[in-house]
């Protein structure tokens, strides 16, 4: 427990620069959990999380109400374009030596990003272990908590959603979407124009190269070892006939590519495409609550299966307040707030808790609150598809911009 | 105050400018030059290597990406430079100008995103021009699969730097033309016949284009290196050389950084290539007009530069204003589908769901904006009145290091400033903010101000002096009461460049600043068209506030002082 | 110089017809007149008495503040409807206004109508140049010249613009008095020799006198306190 200053201006300025001086930068012990949330106390946690989202961002503003109310931690989402700024910043502070006193406490993490921090050491940890609540995940039967792009995690990030390829379409204009990657070519053939995905190396873009090339090849075997160890050629070629008979049949004929996800579900709030996807499964039925969709969206997986991961909270090396940062990814990984996330009032995102580790009370709140008919039916998560390796991913986005985008 | 501390003080303000410009600017070079040719100690880069430059140049659509940024800096500066050309010169006379300058003003406080974010609204294949002509006249029920914006050669991308460029060049004309006498040059023109086109353009145009050669050289720097505008208006295979360059520095691959450094330094060099070859051409026009003005002629496509002077500010007036009323109607509308032309039923709800985040951020800007402009201000003055003391302007040198910011790509430059900024153990925060604000408010003010300083009448400090006024007195007393209507300006135009930084607020204040900008484009990068429209009418509202009161505070405070109003 | 210039005298007389300025509804001058064919009136009056205001009008500058009636003519032709452009009426400043982007040469070209390729064009600049003794001054820059010599290449730029009327304001005022004389007598005998109809407003009696011709007093509106 922090010590109470004894009254008197003198005293508590002596207390004051003793703690300075003394105070050491890890007072608590992670396998003492009580002194994390002790000196968590009064700290303020800087959470680096994408901000592109009000629905998230009201989230994250409910999560820092109830850390402030309940621990004493101010919370501040501080809010990014891209996660990479916070890389980038990360990056700048170890070049310039700072190695106690950095700006970002928590960072929203998955994929390339926790690759290269992780590979740069620029993570601090392992820490996931020690969170009370990490056990309700059920890590031995999910392993997919301690794996990030079939990476392992090594306790260096803390699972915190899962997220699934969904499909959606608007079903006044469509009778029946495709259901396998090669009915989306026949799709697209009788719909010239009115699909598209993001611009390669958008994550939802990439992600694209990889569902589709999951969904061609006959053996996905080498896909989940390095790409080194395959004949990248072999593999891939069937991907890029598809594509090449594809490109000429999408939105603007293959010539431009939306930027993001969110551009790509503007051009279907636009009526500009009939179908589209998205790596956020709720995202369909909460833009519909918003506007953004028409109330005809409907969302769906293909029949054999999507790619699913799941995405982190990670602490980096030089957070200046490590057990406010703890406090809050062991918060964030509780029934409450989980419930309260996957709820499509709160923001619709998938709880990565294992139901059967909570009390029956706990699972009431997961019940599904509303039947928005823009949202997956029930079980269509169960089809997950794992994620490839993730050196897959940096050569398909290089061989994709070689062949289509050199004039 | 004593003379020789008035004088110090001046001094010290001229020396903080260029410090204040200069160091960081320099520093954030080095912090790009070195990880380019492979020094990056951080990522394990301990050798100097041509590698990473190796890299870059195998880049599939490398040259096309050089080529876009090239062309599209050339390409609006000279169509913005025409448009500017042609309305002074066909409307200078007429009793038009001073209503549409008033109406083209308070379009200089449009943001550059945002106006380019109303321009897709407006030109998109769902955008408003093709809903009001579906389906009754286009017969499209869906929208159709034409590509612009994003179009291969950059035109969108074009259209929509032009039209911001225009206002910025008008205004700054406008400061330009009581500078070389333009009336008097065109009554004397008229007087000897000269219709009013070919009389302005042989007879001002030769004397207004030197002042405005800074300017220009400003806007084509910006557009060359443009990421905001790009990224909405620009083609995205390829794509512009400085998006490219963004997109590889916030690669999630760390080891990109390399040769996004080298990047970023090729961008700088595509952006020094595009002035050449400006200035190149500027010789080459001169050289081959040298007898055009003695060569008698009175008049010059008179009738066609009238329609055309007439249409083309005709429409980047209505280009904007459609814009701007697009974003209304986006950030009013609920859902919206194509082909209907007006959103019904109208809800406040995106105004609603966004209240309880603006207040503060808004706050932010206008103080982070004030503060900025307050410094630039500040050190510009003492810049410039320092000038007055050596009677003659800075040597080239000191003036291009004035400009750097506008001529240094910024993504090539802030990841080095950031690294500076830790390593001088400066705490990221609202300071930090305020001064990398400073960096790029400074050179706008100076460019607003300098030409109406050094042209103000030296009589006037001569006759204050030989009334018995010290330095100090003059400075205060006379020179700055004369130039309130510039300084005003100046201010407006530096509040407006702060309000639109996002990169500076986001790096130097670690992302804990937020001003209504950082607010706008994350959300925008969340693709919510309602709540985009919603923070940039927001984006919108303090440069506006900032431009109001540069135009109407002078009219307020000197009613009584026609003689300080007098407008070209 | 060049005989064809000479050879073409104007035979019109610059009439203002019932002309009535107003500022802000306030009367501030009304003037009935009738100019020949190289005379020279002149309009006298204290400051402030509208008499550049009168030149603006006839040359077709009157600031939109002012409200006119009345007709300006060149003999037959109606000219209160042309812009100041197709007029022809030539203009001659208190301040020289050489443009300062050009050469002495090519300020008297730009005056000069279009026409005859570049040697001719340049032996007629040559020539006027010589007429008021600035014989080699042609590549000059105007910014090197005396106030005298300003002045001079000022009146020959209007003279080769071949105008049919003259208004002269104020055109000696800034010269020392030698230049002065000099320069009157220069202008007075070249719109004589091109019997160009002339209006001339200067608060100098002097100027008045030197012109020989009427001189009309203007006064200040007795409601202009």
């Amino acid at each position: 427990m922090k010590p109470r200053a004894p009254c008197g201006w003198l005293s508590r300025l002596s207390v004051a620069a003793l703690l300075a001086v003394s105070w050491p930068a890890m007072a608590y012990q992670l396998d003492d959990w009580a002194s994390v949330v002790a000196e968590a106390r009064g700290q303020s946690v800087y959470f680096n999380a994408w901000g592109g989202d009000a629905t998230i961002n009201e989230y994250l503003d409910w999560v820092a109400g109830r850390m402030a109310d309940e621990y004493g931690v101010e919370v501040v989402h501080v809010k990014l374009a891209d996660t990479a700024e916070a890389v980038s910043r990360v990056l700048a502070e170890k070049a310039a030596g700072n190695t106690e006193d950095g700006a970002i406490d928590l960072i929203w993490i998955n994929g390339e990003n926790f690759a290269a921090m992780q590979k740069n050491d620029l993570l601090y940890g392992p820490w996931v272990e020690s969170l009370p609540n990490f056990a309700l995940t059920r890590p031995q039967a999910n392993p997919e908590v301690r794996e990030d792009f079939t990476l392992p995690t090594a306790g260096l990030e803390s699972p915190w959603g899962k997220a699934q390829l969904t499909f959606y379409y608007d079903s006044a204009r469509v009778d029946e979407p495709p259901r396998s990657i090669p009915a989306l070519l026949d799709w697209a053939r009788a719909h010239p124009g009115r699909f598209t995905y993001p611009l390669v190396p958008d994550f939802l873009g990439s992600s694209f190269l990889k569902q589709a090339l999951l969904g061609l090849v006959d053996d996905p075997e080498p896909l989940y070892r390095p790409v080194d160890e395959a004949d990248f050629a072999a593999v891939t070629a069937p991907l890029w006939e598809y594509l090449d008979e594809l490109h000429p049949y999408l939105w603007r004929e293959g010539e431009d590519f939306p930027a993001s996800s969110a551009a790509l579900r503007q051009l279907m709030g636009d009526g500009e495409l009939s179908l589209a996807f998205t790596f956020t499964p709720s995202e369909p039925a909460v833009a519909v609550a918003n506007y953004q969709l028409p109330k005809s969206t409907r969302s769906y997986v293909l029949d054999a299966g999507t790619l699913g991961n799941v995405h982190f909270v990670a602490i980096p090396f030089n957070a200046s307040h490590k057990a406010g940062a703890l406090a809050l990814a062991n918060f964030l990984l509780s029934p409450r707030a989980q419930a309260r996330k996957q709820s499509i009032d709160g923001w619709g995102d998938a709880s990565v808790l294992a139901m059967d580790a909570l009390s029956e009370r706990q699972r009431a709140a997961f019940q599904a609150d509303s039947d928005n008919p823009a949202r997956l039916p029930p079980g269509a998560l169960a089809n997950t598809l794992a994620e490839p390796h993730p050196s897959w991913m940096e050569r398909l986005e290089q061989a994709w911009q070689a062949r289509y985008v050199a004039q | 105050m004593s003379a020789s501390l008035h004088v110090a003080l001046v001094r010290l303000a001229a020396w903080l400018a260029i410090i204040l410009l200069g160091v960081p600017v320099a520093a954030g070079l080095a912090g790009v030059i070195a990880p380019a040719f492979g020094w990056l100690p951080a990522l394990g880069g301990h050798e100097p290597t041509l590698e990473h430059w190796q890299a870059l140049t195998r880049r599939p659509g490398l040259a096309g990406m050089v080529a876009l940024s090239y062309a599209s800096g050339l390409a609006s500066a000279a169509l913005a430079l025409a448009i500017v050309a042609l309305f002074i010169g066909v409307f200078l006379h007429s009793r038009w100008f001073g209503a549409v300058q008033r109406l083209l003003s308070p379009l200089l406080a449009v943001p550059h995103a945002a106006a380019a974010i109303g321009l897709a609204f407006l030109l998109s294949p769902s955008g408003l021009v093709s809903r009001w002509l579906s389906p009754w006249a286009s017969g499209w029920q869906f929208p159709p699969n034409y590509l612009f914006p994003g179009d291969p050669y950059g035109l969108a991308l074009i259209l929509g730097l032009t039209l911001k460029e225009v206002p910025f060049l008008l205004l700054m004309s406008l400061a330009a033309l009581p500078q070389c006498r333009a009336r008097e040059r065109m009554r004397v023109a008229r007087a000897l016949g000269y219709r009013p086109l070919a009389g302005f353009l042989k007879a001002v145009m030769p004397g207004l284009y030197p002042l405005l050669r800074l300017p220009l050289y400003a806007v084509i720097a910006f557009a060359s290196s443009t990421v905001d505008v790009a990224l909405i208006l620009g083609p995205s295979t390829p794509p512009p050389l400085a998006v490219a360059v963004m997109r590889w520095l916030n690669d999630p691959d760390l080891a990109m950084r390399f040769m996004a450094s080298a990047g970023a330094l090729l961008q700088f060099a595509v952006t020094l290539t595009a002035l050449a070859s400006w200035w190149l051409l500027e010789r080459l026009v001169a050289r081959a007009l040298r007898d055009w003005p003695g060569d008698g002629r009175r008049r010059f496509g008179e009738r066609v530069g009238a329609l055309l002077g007439g249409g083309a500010i005709g429409l980047v007036v209505v280009l904007v204003l459609a814009s701007l009323a697009g974003l209304i109607l986006w950030s009013l509308a609920a859902y919206w589908p194509f082909p209907e032309a007006w959103p019904q039923p109208l809800t406040p709800r995106n105004w609603l769901r966004g209240a309880g985040g603006f207040v503060d951020p808004l706050a932010q800007a206008a103080l982070i904006g004030g503060v900025a402009t307050l410094i630039a201000l500040v050190l510009v003055t003492g810049a410039l009145e320092a000038e007055t003391f050596r009677h003659r302007p800075p040597r080239a040198g000191v003036q291009w290091l004035l400009y750097l910011p506008l001529l240094v790509p910024s993504v090539a430059f802030l990841f080095g400033l950031v690294l500076m900024q830790t390593q001088a153990g400066l705490t990221p925060g609202l300071a930090a903010v305020i001064g990398g604000h400073a960096i790029f408010v400074l050179p706008y003010v100076f460019l607003s101000l300098a030409e109406s300083y050094r042209r103000l009448d030296p009589r006037w400090t001569q006759l204050a002096r030989s009334l018995g006024a010290s330095p100090a007195g003059v400075f205060w007393r006379v020179r700055l009461p004369l130039l309130t209507t510039p300084l005003l300006t100046a201010a407006a135009v530096g509040f407006a460049v702060s309000i639109g930084q996002y990169l500076p607020t986001l790096l130097l204040g670690a992302g804990r600043i937020s001003t209504i900008t950082t607010e706008a484009v994350t959300l925008a990068s969340g693709g919510d068209r309602r709540l985009t429209a919603v923070y940039a009418l927001l984006q919108l509202l303090l440069p506006a506030l900032g431009f109001a009161l540069a135009l109407g505070l002078p009219r307020l405070l000197l009613r009584r002082r026609a003689g300080l109003l007098s407008r070209p | 110089m060049n005989p064809r210039e000479i050879t073409m005298p104007s035979s019109d007389s610059l009439i203002l017809d019932a002309v009535r300025i107003a500022l802000d509804g306030r009367s501030l001058l009304a003037l009935d007149l009738a100019v020949a064919p190289g005379e020279i009136v002149t309009v006298m009056g204290p400051s402030g008495v509208g008499k550049s205001t009168l030149l603006d009008y006839v040359a077709g500058f009157l600031p939109t503040a002012f409200s006119a009636s009345g007709a300006v003519r060149l003999g037959e032709l109606e000219l209160t409807a042309l812009p100041a452009e197709a007029r022809h009426v030539g203009l001659l400043f208190q301040d020289p206004l050489l443009f300062p982007h050009l050469s002495v040469a090519g300020n008297l070209a730009f005056g000069m109508r279009a026409g005859g390729n570049r040697r001719e064009r340049r032996r007629r600049i040559d020539a006027a140049l010589d007429e008021v003794g600035l014989g080699g001054y042609a590549e000059r820059d105007p910014a090197t010249l005396s106030g005298g010599q300003k002045a001079r290449v000022a009146l020959l730029r209007v003279l080769l613009s071949r105008p049919r009327a003259m208004l002269l304001d104020e055109p000696f005022s800034k010269l020392d008095a030698t230049r002065r004389d000099e320069l009157r007598r220069l202008v007075f005998a070249q719109v004589r020799e091109r019997r160009l109809p002339t209006l001339m407003v200067t608060h100098d009696a002097a100027d008045a006198q030197a012109a020989g011709g009427r001189v009309i007093e203007l006064d200040l509106p007795s409601d202009a306190g």
